[in-house]
């Protein structure tokens, strides 16, 4: 995805080999530490079992806003999923950024070699974005063993799972580039947290009141959900491209802004 | 006239207010190992960044084999080796993972960076450390390994900042060793350090830096010829003895320093010297001889103050 928008960037920003470079870098890493991949994967999967099946079997059928009616883990499963693949995103581009910045310096030492600051930042973006499609892989193979979406729509819902991807990634770096010491990761809970419970992940976001709702359509992850939800229900409409163009924006400018002080905070 | 390597007109970079390299120039001319000296926060390691491509000048001219590191660092730091001063080796990774995707990020072949892989880690001693995580490494053979990590793509133009700090004196020779062979295969180097005998022994010709200032510019031995007397007595004094040698010593010496411990004479005939000074009475506690050295033109140069 962010291989695709690229070619819109202006070309100080533009991906080269060098992001791939990175993404080698960081799959040596991973070689030897892929098991802690899998933490941030189950607690969505937590919340499949514990609020989908276990608070569904006592709500029984829910009505989405676009009026169709279906089971309560059917409607929670895609917010999950969005969810899910936005914890990829974040777990990968906040602290293990952070740390490859202020502490191992690794981006020092890129940057001793042809390499530039474009190639750090759409690199770290679509390392962290693979992590999210992984997270959200896995959720999708969950959901179709307990019979929650089909294999066609499964495909679909992993592109939108890398939009998600590339939007939380984007941000997270965007963010990590403002932060000075390991107490500002307290600061992304604060934000992360309310996002999943108020994304309408749970409830539509009808059960607000009027004044209230576009507040909520500020959070990118409401845009993830509700496209992947069409995506699972195969209900298609113009307003997919809305929610769309939300993740591509933020994304866009989550990269503007990570190149630009990643520049500053490196090559100064 | 030779062509520069490395070219810096009225080179200055700020910090906000700060300056930290003050309006300096300087040539580096192929083949040959020049030395930047200084005492701390001179801005020794802020020179070798912007010649690095890696920190824009506030104002001046610089040129880097020929190109403007603002607007071609890119090809520029494709054709440098970095040594920088502070390890940022990837705790991450092996030792050979650490020259691999430094390789990589030079874009070489995989094949190319694993038979240069090879002789580096001969070349700095630690081919049995390959397998090694660099946490496992003591400090000195970080530093060995980061000197061949910045020769994986062997770089015309090597920018070495502080070498050899923390190594022991094995360790130093080795490195020593190694910058010579890199010499004669007509690398050229660009060395900072705070070792006056590195320096002298390394450095065919080098600048002395003070306050973002450049105060010297020269060989070594044109250093001590220009700042300093060929020989040097260092004497003890008995503490009565002192105030009644001192005026005797004065007329002798072409200069002398007051130390706390003992006092420094600067003479070009040390031989003389001490055979008049011990006919006109004067009897130090303990004599030592030697050479003028580079340590005496930095010190004369900066000072023994600690600046700040
Ligand atoms: N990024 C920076 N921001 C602000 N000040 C800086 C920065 N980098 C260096 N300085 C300041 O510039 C001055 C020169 O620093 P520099 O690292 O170039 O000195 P140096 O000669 O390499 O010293 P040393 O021998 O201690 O390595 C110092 O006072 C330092 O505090
Ligand atoms: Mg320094």
């Amino acid at each position: 995805m962010s291989l695709l928008l690229a070619g819109w960037l202006p070309p100080q920003s533009r991906p080269t080999r060098g992001a791939g470079r990175l993404i080698q870098r960081n799959l040596l890493v991973y070689k030897r530490i892929w098991l802690v991949i899998i933490a941030g994967f189950c607690e969505p999967v937590f919340y499949l079992l514990g609020v989908g099946v276990g608070l569904g079997e006592f709500v029984g059928e829910v009505t989405t806003e676009g009026g169709v009616s279906l089971s309560y883990a059917a409607f929670v499963a895609p917010g999950l999923l969005a969810a899910s693949a936005m914890n990829g995103a974040i777990i990968e581009s906040t602290f293990p950024i952070f740390f490859k910045l202020h502490y191992n310096r690794t981006y020092d030492a890129v940057l001793s070699t042809p390499m530039r600051v474009a190639d750090i930042a759409v690199g770290e973006i679509l390392w962290s974005q693979l992590r999210a499609a992984i997270y959200a892989c896995g959720f999708l193979v969950l959901m179709y063993i307990v019979g929650l979406t089909d294999t066609l729509w499964a495909v679909v819902a992993i592109l939108g799972a890398l939009l998600v991807g590339f939007t939380f990634s984007a941000a997270g770096f965007a963010a990590v580039t403002f932060m000075r010491t390991w107490h500002d990761f307290d600061m992304i809970q604060l934000v992360i947290l309310p996002l999943f419970l108020f994304s309408g992940t749970f409830y539509p976001l009808s059960v607000y009141p009027s004044f209230l709702q576009p507040i909520m359509q500020i959070s990118p992850l409401y845009h993830g959900t509700e496209l992947l939800r069409a995506f699972t229900l195969g209900s298609f409409d113009w307003t997919l491209l809305a929610h769309a163009g939300v993740l591509v924006a933020v994304g866009l400018v989550g990269l503007a802004i990570t190149s630009r002080r990643l520049g500053r905070t490196l090559l100064k | 006239m030779v062509e520069s390597l490395v070219v810096g007109r009225g080179l200055s970079k700020k910090f906000g207010d700060f300056t930290a390299v003050d309006n300096i120039d300087f040539d580096i001319h192929p083949g040959e190992a020049f030395g930047f000296l200084g005492p701390n926060g001179a801005g020794k390691s802020s020179t070798m960044r912007m010649i690095g491509a890696v920190s824009p000048p506030t104002s001046g001219r610089l040129s880097v084999l020929g190109m403007d590191p603002s607007t071609e660092g890119i090809k520029i730091r494709g054709r440098l080796g970095v040594v920088p001063q502070e390890d940022n080796l990837d705790r991450e990774l092996s030792v050979y993972e650490n020259l691999l995707t430094h390789g990589r990020y030079f874009h070489m072949k995989r094949a190319e960076i694993d038979v240069r892989i090879v002789d580096l880690l001969e070349f700095v001693q630690l081919t049995e450390r390959l397998d090694d995580r660099v946490d496992l490494l003591s400090g000195g053979m970080k530093r060995r390994l980061i000197i061949a990590r910045g020769l994986i793509n062997q770089p015309e133009l090597v920018i070495l900042d502080e070498p050899t700090t923390g190594l022991d004196p094995q360790a130093r020779h080795v490195v020593w060793d190694r910058l010579y062979q890199l010499k004669r295969d007509g690398v050229t180097l660009i060395i900072t350090t705070h070792y006056m005998d590195e320096a002298e022994q390394l450095c065919d010709r080098l600048v002395v830096m003070d306050r973002g200032r450049i105060v010297a510019e020269g060989s070594p031995r044109e250093l001590i010829e220009r700042y300093s007397t060929r020989d040097v007595l260092e004497m003890r004094f008995a503490a009565d003895q002192h105030r009644h040698a001192m005026p005797i010593i004065e007329e002798v010496a072409e200069r002398t320093e007051d130390l706390p411990d003992r006092l420094m004479i600067y003479t070009h005939n040390a031989d003389e010297v001490s055979a008049e000074l011990a006919r006109r009475g004067v009897h130090p506690v303990s004599t030592l001889i030697r050479r003028s050295t580079l340590e005496d033109v930095f010190l004369r140069l900066t000072g023994r103050q600690l600046i700040e």
